[in-house]
C-alpha cells in the first residue's frame, strides 16, 4: 500500500543528483533553483507521507516495500515508516530543503552561499547526503540500514573537506576515520545478530524481542552495535570528532550534521539496539545512563569555557544527546518517548543555532565570541533576537520544544524500567538536572557576551561591504580586491587551486567584480563593476591559498589592495580585522551605491529560519503532536520491558 | 464562565505575540533608531500601537479575572466553604506514563490571585507608557510584560502541575528579559543572568518535587494529588515538599536563594513593581498555599520553612536598613515581607499568608511605582541624592506615605490587618501547631524583631526621600541605563500618576476586604514595635537630618549593606569553582579525551611507518626476506619432523 512513496522519496534526490552528472551545462545557471526544486519535491513527498500516514496504527510500519535485493545472502530491500521514523524522515526532508533555501534563495551569491564555490558539486553532495539520511530512517533491513548509514559519511566528508573552514582537512579526516571505525564495530554487531537469528529483517527481529539469542549474546551484540551508534550520537567520551567537524563544516554541513546525522545514532538505538536486544539493553542501561549524564555535565562545562560560538554549539550537542541517551537508558515508555522527542527538538533547535552561527560568521568573519564584541541586539537586532530565541529554546524552556524531551527523560529516570537500579537512576536524574542548570548558564553567558553590552564600534559593516568600501580608491585594484574579499574562504580555495594549476588569479577578480555589482540587492555586495586587474589578482592567488582558508579571509586578501591605493587601504583596514572598522563604514557611505549599511536578517535567512522557529513553538506548545505519534510505537518496541 | 481562565491566559499571550511581531512592522529601518537617540515619528507610531496591544488585552483579562472572583464572592478571604473550581480540561497529552492534562480552572485561591495579577499588571502597563515613553525598545518591553502576565495567569489557573511548571519557567524567562531590558550595561546583563540561573537552580528541585508528588499520586492533576495526600507515606511527602521548597526559595527569593532579587532591581522600575514585588516572587508562596495539605502533612518541611523564613525576614530587613539605593531598600523589604508570608505558611495559616500576599502586592507595587516617579524626577536611584521631595511631588508623597504605612503595619492601612493575621498565626503556632517549639519560637521572635526593623527602614526611606533639604542638584546630564532617562521638574505624567493613585486605594483599604478579626493583643505589640523602630530612626534623623540614620547600626552597618556577604561567599563557593571546572574540562577534553584519539592516529601512523620499512621497493630486500623465510620453514620442517 503506497509503497511507492518511500522509494520515490529516495529516488527524487538520487536522480536529482544523477541529472547533474548527465546535464551539467544545462543546469549550471539554474543551480540554486534546481537544488531547491529537487529537495522541495522530496519535502512535498515527505509531507504527503505525513498527511497520508495512518495515525491509528503508528506502531506498525507503513508504506512498506519488501523486495529481494541480494537473494543469495537473504538481503532484502525493505523500507517502511512508523511513528518513530516518520518525524525523522520529515525532519530530514525539511532541513535539507531549508539548507538549499539558505544556500540558494535569491541568486545564491554572497559569503557562504551556494554559488560561491563549486556549486554543482555542492548540490550533488547535498542530494546524495539526503538519499543516505532518508534511507537510514526508512530502512527495515539490518544491512540496508548499514548501507545507508555509510552512504552518509562520504558526502559529509566532502562537505567538510571541500567547503569547510581553515582546519577542514584534519576535521574531515578525523570525522570519517572515527565514524567509520564506529561503523565497522557496528557492522560486526549486526552480522553477529544475523548469525544468531538468521534474519536481517528488523521488523521480525523487533517482534521477537530477542527470542533466540542468549543473554550473553545479546549483551555482546548490544555492546558492539551500541558502540557504533554511540560514536555517531555522539556519546561521551566518543565525541571529540564532533566539535572539530562542526567548527570546520560549512553552515549547511553543520546544520545537517547536528540536525540529522546525530539522530541516526540515536535512531539506531530505538530501531535496532533496544527492541532487538532487550536483555542486552537491560544489562547495558546503567552504563549507558552513566555515560549519558557524564556527557550532559561534561558538555555543559565544556561549553562554559568555550570561545568559539560554533564550537560551543557543537559541545552543547554532546549535552543534549546525553539527555537523549539517558531517556533510552531508562527503558521506560516515558523515557524513550522523551528521548525521541528530544531528538527531534534538538534537530530543529540546533539546526537553527547552526544557521545563526553561520550567519554571524559570514557577517563578522569570525565566530570567536570575544572578537564579536557584544551588542548584537543593538547592531543587528533581529539576528540577535533570533539568537536569543534559539538559545532559550535550546536551554530547555518550557513552552518551547527543547523542554519536553529533557523533562520526560528525567521523569523516566525517576522511575526506571524493571530490572534497573532505581537509586542509581535517581542519581542520574539529579546530575542531569544540574546539567540543565549548567546548560542555561552557558547559553545565557553566551547571550550576555554576544548580544548584550555596548557594541564595540558605532556601526557594524559586513565583511564584504567593508572591503567594497575600498572601491572609490583605485578602481582597478579595489574591484579585484572587493571581488576577492567577497569571495571569502570558499573562493580562496579556488584561488589556491588556481595557484597550483598556474592560472592567474586575475580572472577570478574580474569575474567577481561584476558579480558583486549584481549582488547589490543581497546587501553584501555592491562593488562597482570594474575591469580585470591582473597584478592584484596575481597577488591574491598565494594569499588566497593560505589566507583565504584562514576564515577571516576578507582581510587577508584585502591587504594587497591596501598596498596599491588609499581607497584599497580603507577596505583592507575594514576587512583586515575580520570585522570592518568605522573607516570601512565611511568608505561605504562615500561609495554610495557600494557596500552600504549592514543588513540584518536577509530574505534567504528568513526563509530558512521561519519554519524552524514555527516548529519549535508548535512542538513546544503542543508536545502531544509528537508524543501521540511515538507513544504506541515505543510501547511496542519496548515490548516486555515496558 | 468555564472558558474565562483560558481566555484570560490567552489574551495577554496573543498580545505579546502581536506586540513582538506587529508593532515594529511598519518601521522602515531599525538602524536609524540607534540607542539613546529615539523619539522619531516612526517610534511614536510603534509605541502607540504597542501601548494599545499592551493595555487592552490586560484590561480584558482583568475583567475576566474579576468576574471569576466575583461569582464566589472572593470566597478564599471570607470564611466560606470552598467552592467548586470553574474551568475546563482542554485535552490530555500522552507521555507514555502519567499524562499531562491541560486543565485551566479557577478555584477560590486562584480566583483571588488572578485579580491581583491582572490588576497590578494593568497598572504597570499603563504606568510604563509614561515611564518608558522615550525608550526605543518599549514595544518589546510591553510585549514581555504581556507574556509575563499570561505566564503568571497560567501558574495561577493551572489545574495540572506540569502545566503550572510551564508558566512558572516562562515567568522566569520574562524576568530575565526584563531585568536585562537595558542590556547595554554589562551589570544589568549580569543581574539578569544571575536571576535566571539562581531561580533555575531552585526550579530543578521544584521539578523533581513535582515528579515525586505526581508519581506518588499517579497523576499530575492538582486535585488528584491533593486528594491522595493522605495515602502517601511521610517520607514521600517530606521529600516532595522539601524539593518544592527549593523552587519556592528560588522564585520567592528566600534564603538561601535570595541573592538574585536585589540585583534584579537593575530592571526598569515598573518591572520591579510587577515581577519582583507583587506577582512573580509571590508565586512561591502561592504554590505552597496551593499544595498546602501536602505541606501540612510533612512536619519537617514546615520546620525548615520556618527557619528559612525567620532568617530571611530579619536579615533582609537589616540589609534594607543600610542600603542607599531606594530600589534596593524596597527589594530587601520584599524579601523580608515574602519571608513573613512563608512564616505564616509555616505557622499553618495559608489564609493569613495569602492575605498578606494580596495586601503586599498592592502596597509594594505602589511603593515601587512611587519610587519610579521619584527616580524619574531625580534621575538617580540613590537616596543620598534625594530629599525634600514632598513639595515638588505632592501626589507621590501622599501615595508613598500610604505605602510605607502599610509596609510598617500601621492601622488602618491594609498591611496592618494582614501582618496582624500572620503574627497571630505565628503566635498560635507557639501555643501548639505543626511546628516544633524551637522553630516556632525562633519564627515568632524574628517576626517581632522584624516588625521593629521594618518600621525603622521604612521611616528612614520616607524621611530621606521626602524630608530635609533638597539635594537634587541638576542630575547627571546623561543618566545611566537602569535609571530613568529624562529628568522632569514636575510631577510625573498622568499615565504614571493615575496608576499610582489607583493603587493607593487598595493599599489603604484592602485590609477591610477580608473577614476582619484583629487579635488585639498581637496587634498592639506589632504596632508598638513598629512605632518604636520608627521613633528611634526619627530621633536619630532629627539630630542630624543630612546624615544617614543607618549609622545607628554601628559596626553592623557595612555587613548589612553588603547583605552579610552572602554574594561573596556564593561567588567563591559556587561560581568560581564551576568556571574553574569548565576550564579543566576543556583542557581535559583536548589533552586526554582527544589526546587519546589523536594518539591512536599517531600510533597507527607510527606502526605503519615501521611496516613501511619492509615495503621499500628494494627487490633485493624482498628476495632476501623470501629466502630467509624459506630457510626458516625448511629448518622448522627438518627439526620438527
Amino acid at each position: 500500500m503506497m509503497g511507492w512513496l518511500p522509494v520515490t522519496l529516495l529516488a527524487v534526490p538520487l536522480f536529482g543528483a544523477l541529472l547533474l552528472l548527465v546535464a551539467p551545462a544545462a543546469l549550471r545557471p539554474a543551480l540554486p533553483l534546481y537544488g531547491q526544486a529537487v529537495s522541495g519535491l522530496a519535502l512535498v513527498l515527505a509531507v504527503v507521507m505525513v498527511a497520508a500516514f495512518d495515525y491509528g496504527r503508528t506502531a506498525t510500519p507503513q508504506y512498506t516495500v519488501d523486495l529481494p535485493w541480494i537473494p543469495g545472502l537473504g538481503l532484502r530491500f525493505h523500507l517502511g515508516v512508523d511513528g518513530i521514523s516518520l518525524p525523522l524522515v520529515a525532519l530530514t526532508a525539511l532541513l535539507t530543503f531549508l539548507c538549499f533555501a539558505y544556500l540558494g534563495w535569491g541568486r545564491g551569491r554572497g559569503p557562504g552561499r551556494l554559488m560561491r564555490t563549486r556549486p554543482r558539486a555542492l548540490v550533488f553532495t547535498l542530494l546524495v547526503l539526503e538519499v543516505g539520511m532518508v534511507g537510514t530512517f526508512l530502512a527495515l533491513d539490518l544491512l540496508l540500514f548499514f548501507v545507508f548509514f555509510e552512504i552518509v559519511l562520504i558526502p559529509m566528508y566532502f562537505l567538510i573537506a571541500v567547503w569547510g573552514g581553515k582546519g577542514r582537512r584534519g576535521a574531515a579526516t578525523k570525522f570519517i576515520l572515527y565514524t567509520l571505525l564506529g561503523s565497522v564495530v557496528m557492522l560486526v554487531g549486526l552480522l553477529f545478530i544475523w548469525s544468531q537469528t538468521d534474519t536481517l529483517d528488523i521488523v521480525a527481529l523487533a517482534r521477537a524481542h530477542g527470542a533466540g539469542m542468549s543473554r550473553g549474546a545479546q549483551i555482546v551484540a548490544f555492546a558492539t552495535v551500541g558502540l557504533g551508534l554511540a560514536v555517531k550520537t555522539p556519546m561521551w567520551p566518543l565525541h571529540t570528532w564532533l566539535p572539530d567537524a562542526h567548527t570546520e563544516a560549512p553552515t549547511a554541513g553543520s546544520v545537517l550534521l547536528a540536525g540529522v546525522l546525530l539522530k541516526m545514532g540515536t535512531y539506531g538505538f530505538a530501531r535496532i539496539a533496544i527492541p532487538v536486544l532487550p536483555e542486552g539493553a537491560v544489562a547495558a542501561a546503567p552504563w549507558l545512563g552513566a555515560l549519558a549524564v557524564v556527557g550532559i555535565v561534561y558538555g555543559a562545562l565544556a561549553c562554559l569555557a568555550q570561545r568559539d560560538l560554533k564550537r560551543m554549539i557543537a559541545y552543547s550537542s554532546v549535552g543534549h544527546m546525553g539527555f537523549v541517551l539517558l531517556g533510552f537508558a531508562t527503558l521506560t515508555t516515558v523515557g524513550v518517548n522523551g528521548a525521541l522527542f528530544a531528538n527531534v527538538a534538538h534537530g530543529l533547535i540546533t539546526g537553527l543555532l547552526f544557521f545563526l552561527a553561520g550567519s554571524i560568521k559570514d557577517r563578522y568573519g569570525t565566530a570567536d565570541m570575544p572578537s564579536l564584541g557584544g551588542g548584537m541586539l543593538a547592531t543587528l537586532p533581529h539576528l540577535g533576537a533570533v539568537l536569543t530565541f534559539a538559545s532559550i529554546a535550546s536551554l530547555g524552556l518550557p513552552g518551547l520544544a527543547g523542554f519536553w524531551g529533557e523533562m520526560l527523560a528525567l521523569l523516566g529516570a525517576f522511575r526506571p524500567g524493571d530490572g534497573l537500579p532505581r537509586g542509581l537512576f535517581l542519581t542520574y536524574m539529579v546530575i542531569g538536572g544540574l546539567g540543565a542548570v549548567l546548560t542555561a548558564a552557558y547559553f545565557l553567558v553566551m547571550l550576555s557576551r554576544v548580544t548584550h553590552g555596548r557594541p564595540s564600534r558605532p556601526r557594524p559593516v559586513l565583511v564584504g561591504a567593508g572591503a567594497t568600501a575600498g572601491a572609490p580608491g583605485g578602481p582597478g585594484e579595489s574591484t579585484a580586491l572587493a571581488a576577492e574579499a567577497q569571495a571569502g574562504d570558499a573562493d580562496a580555495l579556488m584561488g589556491g587551486q588556481g595557484g597550483l594549476t598556474g592560472n592567474p588569479g586575475g580572472p577570478e577578480g574580474a569575474f567577481g567584480g561584476p558579480v558583486g555589482g549584481l549582488g547589490g540587492p543581497e546587501g553584501a555586495f555592491g562593488g562597482p563593476a570594474g575591469g580585470p586587474d591582473v597584478p592584484v589578482g596575481a597577488w591574491d592567488v598565494p594569499e588566497g591559498g593560505s589566507g583565504g582558508a584562514a576564515g577571516g579571509s576578507g582581510g587577508l586578501e584585502g591587504r594587497p589592495g591596501g598596498l596599491e591605493g588609499p581607497g584599497g587601504e580603507v577596505g583592507a583596514l575594514g576587512g583586515g580585522r575580520g570585522r570592518p572598522a568605522v573607516t570601512g563604514g565611511f568608505g561605504g557611505d562615500e561609495a554610495g551605491a557600494g557596500g552600504g549599511p549592514p543588513r540584518d536578517i536577509r530574505p534567504y535567512e528568513l526563509v530558512a529560519w521561519v519554519p524552524l522557529i514555527v516548529l519549535i513553538l508548535l512542538f513546544g506548545l503542543w508536545p502531544g503532536l509528537l508524543l501521540s505519534l511515538t507513544t504506541p510505537a515505543v510501547q511496542t518496541l519496548l515490548g516486555a520491558l515496558s | 464562565m468555564t472558558t474565562f481562565p483560558l481566555i484570560a491566559v490567552l489574551l495577554p499571550f496573543v498580545a505579546a505575540a502581536a506586540g513582538l511581531l506587529l508593532s515594529r512592522a511598519r518601521r522602515p529601518s531599525r538602524r536609524t533608531a540607534s540607542i539613546g537617540q529615539a523619539g522619531e515619528p516612526d517610534d511614536r507610531g510603534a509605541h502607540r500601537r504597542a501601548a494599545w496591544f499592551a493595555v487592552l488585552p490586560t484590561a480584558a483579562s482583568a475583567v475576566l479575572a474579576i468576574a471569576l472572583a466575583w461569582a464566589p464572592g472572593f470566597a478564599y478571604l471570607a470564611d466560606a466553604a470552598p467552592g467548586r473550581p470553574v474551568g475546563h480540561t482542554y485535552g490530555t497529552i500522552v507521555t507514555g506514563g502519567i499524562p499531562i492534562s491541560l486543565t485551566l480552572q479557577a478555584d477560590d485561591l486562584s480566583a483571588v490571585l488572578g485579580v491581583l495579577v491582572t490588576l497590578v499588571a494593568l497598572a504597570v502597563q499603563v504606568y510604563s507608557v509614561g515611564y518608558l515613553h522615550d525608550d526605543p525598545r518599549y514595544p518589546s518591553y510591553s510585549a514581555f510584560v504581556s507574556l509575563f502576565t499570561s505566564a503568571m495567569l497560567l501558574v495561577v489557573y493551572a489545574g495540572d502541575l506540569l502545566v503550572l511548571y510551564v508558566g512558572w519557567e516562562i515567568m522566569g524567562l520574562c524576568s530575565y528579559l526584563l531585568i536585562g531590558h537595558w542590556w547595554e550595561e554589562r551589570a544589568n546583563s549580569r543581574a539578569a543572568v544571575k536571576a535566571f540561573l539562581v531561580t533555575r537552580l531552585g526550579d530543578v528541585g521544584f521539578l523533581f518535587g513535582l515528579f515525586t508528588l505526581g508519581v506518588a499520586a499517579g497523576s499530575f492533576r492538582v486535585s488528584d494529588v491533593l486528594s491522595r495526600v493522605p495515602e502517601m507515606s511521610t517520607a514521600t511527602l517530606v521529600t516532595a515538599t522539601m524539593l518544592l521548597l527549593a523552587g519556592v526559595a528560588g522564585k520567592s527569593a528566600q534564603v538561601p536563594l535570595h541573592t538574585w532579587l536585589p540585583d534584579a532591581m537593575a530592571g526598569p522600575t515598573p518591572i520591579s513593581a510587577l515581577i519582583h514585588a507583587a506577582t512573580m516572587v509571590a508565586a512561591g508562596i502561592f504554590i505552597v498555599a496551593r499544595l498546602f495539605p501536602a505541606f501540612l502533612a510533612a512536619r519537617p518541611t514546615l520546620d525548615v520553612l520556618a527557619v528559612m523564613a525567620a532568617l530571611g525576614m530579619l536579615g533582609a530587613a537589616l540589609a534594607a536598613l543600610a542600603q542607599d539605593d531606594l530600589k534596593r531598600v524596597l527589594a530587601y523589604s520584599t524579601i523580608s515581607q515574602l519571608a513573613y508570608m512563608a512564616g505564616g505558611l509555616a505557622a499553618g495559616s495559608a489564609k493569613a499568608a495569602i492575605f498578606h500576599l494580596l495586601t503586599h502586592g498592592a502596597f509594594k507595587a505602589l511603593l515601587f511605582l512611587c519610587a519610579g516617579v521619584v527616580i524619574h524626577h531625580i534621575g538617580s536611584n540613590l537616596m543620598s541624592r534625594m530629599g525634600g521631595l514632598r513639595r515638588s511631588l505632592p501626589v507621590t508623597f501622599a501615595a508613598m506615605t500610604v505605602g510605607f504605612a502599610a509596609l510598617m503595619g500601621l492601622p488602618p492601612a491594609s498591611g496592618f490587618f494582614s501582618k496582624d493575621a500572620v503574627l497571630a498565626a505565628m503566635d498560635g503556632a507557639l501555643a501548639g501547631g505543626g511546628l516544633t517549639d524551637a522553630a516556632a519560637l525562633l519564627l515568632y521572635g524574628c517576626a517581632l524583631a522584624t516588625v521593629a526593623v521594618t518600621g525603622a527602614y521604612a521611616t528612614r526611606a520616607w524621611l530621606r526621600t521626602f524630608f530635609g533639604e533638597s539635594r537634587a542638584v541638576v542630575a547627571l546630564p546623561e543618566p545611566e541605563p537602569g535609571t530613568a532617562h529624562v529628568i522632569d521638574v514636575r510631577e510625573g505624567p498622568p499615565t504614571m500618576l493615575v496608576p499610582v493613585a489607583l493603587l493607593a486605594v487598595p493599599a489603604l483599604l484592602l485590609g477591610f476586604a477580608g473577614s476582619v478579626h484583629v487579635d488585639l493583643g498581637v496587634a498592639a505589640v506589632g504596632v508598638a514595635l513598629a512605632v518604636l523602630g520608627a521613633g528611634v530612626v526619627y530621633a536619630v534623623w532629627r539630630s542630624a537630618p543630612l546624615a544617614d540614620p543607618a549609622r545607628l547600626l554601628g559596626p553592623l552597618r557595612v555587613p548589612c549593606e553588603r547583605a552579610f556577604y552572602v554574594d561573596t561567599v556564593y561567588a567563591a563557593v559556587f561560581a568560581r569553582p564551576v568556571l574553574a571546572m569548565a576550564r579543566l574540562v576543556v583542557r581535559t577534553d583536548d589533552v586526554v579525551v582527544d589526546g587519546a584519539v589523536r594518539g591512536s592516529g599517531q600510533a597507527a601512523r607510527g606502526l605503519s611507518g615501521l611496516l613501511r620499512l619492509a615495503q621499500n621497493g628494494n627487490v633485493q630486500l624482498y628476495v632476501s626476506g623470501l629466502l630467509a623465510g624459506l630457510l626458516l620453514i625448511a629448518v622448522g620442517a627438518v627439526m620438527f619432523t
